[in-house]
């Protein structure tokens, strides 16, 4: 009877410790705001070490460079 | 303040495809799902138009708007990316969407749809830039490498251009201005030869 007794308690033990373990899986959304994770800017990496301005001239040095009219000689 | 956008100037699509190929190849993505298309008017009969239509990154995205979930944010350059975490594969964004531009790949059986996927404008997602997981849920991230998207930057004809909208909007107003027409075409002088002087033109050419 005892030991029926001290698995009991010990049992209940367990699953009071894994209650307080759990974590709610019910997400609450928020209308009309972004609730993802946060994204980095591009800029903010090993290549333009968060230099916004290095980031904004390659992106415009490759925009401009779709144009073909300025490629061709005396134009 | 850069705002990303894509224009597609039907006077120089061929319907190669090459755009469409392009992004396939960047990013892996799977089969029936088509981030990139060319949608053609009146194939096969004279004057058929293509353009190549993908996500426009709408400054005001009715995807956002629809979104029940609100997985959609927009980026400091304009661009509409998703948390493919947080997405549930609803589909109101591609009832939503003018453009077409939300795919649902195959997930399980009995055509269970999956995740939304679209084009990024070759700016990854809410991962670490470049990572493996960045690429495996939303493809290589260029944006971040200082490069445009792969199927501006590979259209062969520059007929699909990508960048800052100003940019971008300047080299079509420059292009619409001097490409001419017929024999006055910009590059056919090069192309065909330009005719001898005083030649008269040879029957049937173009005016």
């Amino acid at each position: 009877m005892k030991r029926f007794l001290i698995a009991g308690v010990a049992a209940g033990l367990v699953l009071g410790l894994a209650g307080c373990g759990e974590q709610s899986q019910v997400t609450v959304y928020k209308q009309g705001q972004y609730q993802g994770k946060p994204d980095k800017q591009p800029w903010d990496n090993a290549q333009f070490k968060n230099d916004r301005a290095a980031w904004d001239n390659a992106i415009k040095a490759r925009s401009s460079g779709q144009d073909e009219y300025p490629r061709v000689a005396g134009k | 303040m850069a705002r990303m956008k894509f224009l597609c100037d039907a006077e120089r699509c061929i319907e190669c495809n090459g755009c469409v190929t392009a992004c396939k190849q960047e990013h892996e993505v799977p089969w029936g799902v088509n981030r990139r298309r060319v949608v053609t008017l009146n194939d096969g009969l004279p004057g058929e138009k293509s353009i190549s239509v993908a996500c426009m990154h709408c400054s005001d995205a009715p995807c956002m708007a629809v979104c029940p979930v609100d997985c959609f944010y927009k980026t400091s350059e304009g661009v509409v990316l998703h948390d493919k975490d947080l997405c549930i594969g609803c589909g109101y964004c591609f009832y939503a969407c003018p453009f077409g531009a939300p795919q649902f790949p195959q997930d399980g059986a009995f055509g269970l749809r999956g995740k939304m996927d679209k084009c990024t404008f070759c700016a990854g997602g809410p991962e670490a830039d470049n990572s493996a997981a960045e690429f495996k849920k939303y493809g290589r991230n260029r944006l971040a490498e200082g490069k445009l998207p792969a199927c501006a930057e590979m259209c062969s004809t520059k007929a699909l251009l990508g960048g800052d909208g100003d940019v971008v909007a300047d080299i079509y107003r420059n292009r619409v201005l001097k490409r001419g027409k017929g024999a006055e075409v910009w590059g056919w002088g090069t192309a065909y030869g330009k005719p001898e002087k005083g030649a008269a033109p040879p029957a049937g050419a173009k005016s």
